[in-house]
């Protein structure tokens, strides 16, 4: 069963003085539990506003959106976001920062810490409780966010590009260690990316997505078996997936630079 | 070496040259003084000789009455400064994040920061008299209307991702302002309450003004009356000494209270 279903959902913004921009036409999608979605798609194709829309942090023109067969109605603990931008609060330390969701929800002290420091270890940052981010490099950083937002045990993770801003060494490491936590604590997440090596690796499922108008032109199944290491870059069936989403999103980049260009003669 | 020179943009350079080059600029200042005054260039009684400040200095400092002026102008520069503060910080920060809160009070700030202090002194001493409460209104005056822009600009800065991050781990909208929006606003709310206190100490003279019986603006109004350029330049030197005094105290109190703060 899905855990999250999105229904025919549009988003239409309208800007002052330019005119409409359908940022999502008509987009539905299903992701199952324990599942790693990855929507990929070139920028602006409205993938960020899919994942906010989620968040609940924008709500949708139309459509419905449910998590668990619930509504949902603006962020809440239970839906965990990781940003591309580092959003650690400077003025915790790592371990302030992770407690920061258990703390909101009245845990105990002890309890909270506890959490923390689990997630701390999970993330191979242990030593570096006491640390402010300004110590810390964008890798670590991320790695912090992404203890924080499982510290709440969100029923799904949300990630928006979120290793978009790291060196391509630490991207890779990155996804590793992703891919580590993800499988050892099994979450539903869904991932959005513009990197289609990125989406490969990490998916059980790959959502394809065409810009203007948003929508999602094809889904597929990653039947690469885990736990996949870096050597699975390199396979057959790897460079098979490339290639078929490569084609797609070519597709796409024409059209979106044609549609560019007509509005800029017209 | 040449990524060390002098001459390249936003290079450092090593300390005991820093230090050196900062001594050259206050010996060639000192050298100018005393070239114009024991050199027979300008009258003393235009500009006094460094030997006659020292003199003044010293013989109001035997007699406490430096020290008097310094109380009675740090009172009134303190004070006015905290209460603007006191108004400024809270406002500002809401006034940066709240749309509704900016239209409320943007169209006073704005018109009420181009009004020269001095203008309003008439009715400030028709309203208020001319008592302490209207020296520290001048100071407030003076410096509440500018920290409200400064500190507001401070709030709309902080990014949208940070407060959006805090609602998706189940902050409300009460504790979205009290614990991330507060806080990330302090490392910019120090820097323009240090900025800020600069600006008071500026108003010091304007402030004392009117009625005043002590006060280094005083003083410095008082010595112009008998030409006594010793005494004015001992109250410059005195205002601009306190006024370091304050800066170092904003430098040392922000990293004191906010470690975690980016240096600067």
């Amino acid at each position: 069963m899905s855990m999250l279903s999105l229904r025919d959902i549009t988003v239409r913004f309208e800007p002052k003085g330019k005119p409409p921009v359908l940022a999502l036409d008509d987009v539905s999608l299903d992701v199952a539990n324990d599942t790693f979605s990855v929507i990929v798609g070139p920028s602006g194709c409205g993938k960020s506003t899919l994942l906010r829309l989620v968040a609940g942090l924008e709500t949708p023109t139309s459509g419905r959106l449910e998590l668990d067969g619930q509504p949902i109605n603006g962020p809440s603990a239970d839906r965990g976001m990781v940003f591309q931008s580092y959003t650690l609060f400077p003025w915790l330390t790592v371990r302030e920062n992770v407690m920061f969701g258990p703390k909101l929800k009245g845990l105990s002290k002890s309890e909270c810490e506890d959490i923390a420091d689990d997630l701390i270890k999970a993330v191979h940052l242990d030593g570096f409780e006491k640390s402010y981010p300004k110590e810390l490099s964008g890798g670590m950083r991320q790695r912090v966010a992404l203890a924080r937002a499982l510290a709440n045990d969100p029923r799904i993770l949300l990630m928006d590009e979120p290793f978009g801003a790291l060196d391509s060494q630490t991207r890779q490491m990155m996804q590793e260690l992703l891919l580590d936590v993800w499988q050892s604590r099994r979450k539903t997440v869904l991932f959005i990316t513009h990197d289609i090596d990125e989406a490969i690796f990490l998916g059980d499922e790959v959502h394809v997505m065409s810009a203007r108008p948003g929508l999602i032109k094809q889904s597929l199944d990653i039947n690469i078996p885990r736990p996949r290491h870096i050597d699975a870059l390199t396979s057959p069936e790897f460079m098979d997936y490339k290639r078929t989403i490569l084609s797609l999103m070519h597709d796409e980049a024409i059209k979106a630079e044609d549609a560019a260009n007509q509005r800029k003669s017209a | 070496m040449w990524t060390r020179s002098l001459f390249s943009p936003k290079t450092d350079i090593d300390k005991g040259t820093y230090v050196t080059l900062s001594l050259i600029s206050v010996a060639v200042i000192l050298a100018l003084w005393c070239l114009l005054t024991y050199g027979g260039i300008t009258p003393r009684d235009f500009l006094a000789a460094p030997h006659e400040v020292v003199a003044a200095g010293i013989k109001r400092m035997a007699n406490m009455s430096l020290f008097e002026h310094m109380w009675a102008s740090l009172v009134v520069i303190l004070s006015g400064f905290i209460l603007a503060s006191i108004f400024a910080v809270p406002i500002g920060i809401l006034m940066g994040s709240f749309r509704a809160v900016q239209a409320l009070i943007e169209p006073i700030t704005g018109f009420m920061r181009y009004i020269p202090v001095s203008a309003l002194i008439p009715l400030l001493i028709l309203w208020i008299g001319i008592g302490i409460e209207q020296k520290i209104m001048v100071i407030f005056l003076g410096t509440f209307f500018q920290q409200l822009i400064l500190i507001s600009d401070v709030s709309a800065r902080i990014s949208k991702d940070l407060i959006d991050c805090a609602y998706t781990l189940g902050a409300d909208r009460r504790r979205v302002v009290t614990r991330v929006l507060v806080p990330a606003c302090m490392p910019g709310v120090m820097d323009n309450l240090r900025v800020t206190m600069g600006w008071a100490w500026t108003y010091l003279v304007v402030a004392e003004l009117v009625a005043a019986d002590t006060g280094l603006g005083y003083m410095i109004l008082n010595a112009m009356r008998g030409l006594f350029t010793d005494v004015i330049l001992l109250g410059v030197f005195t205002i601009g000494i306190l006024g370091l005094i304050t800066d170092f105290f904003f430098k040392w109190a922000r990293r004191r209270l906010l470690p975690w703060s980016a240096d600067f």
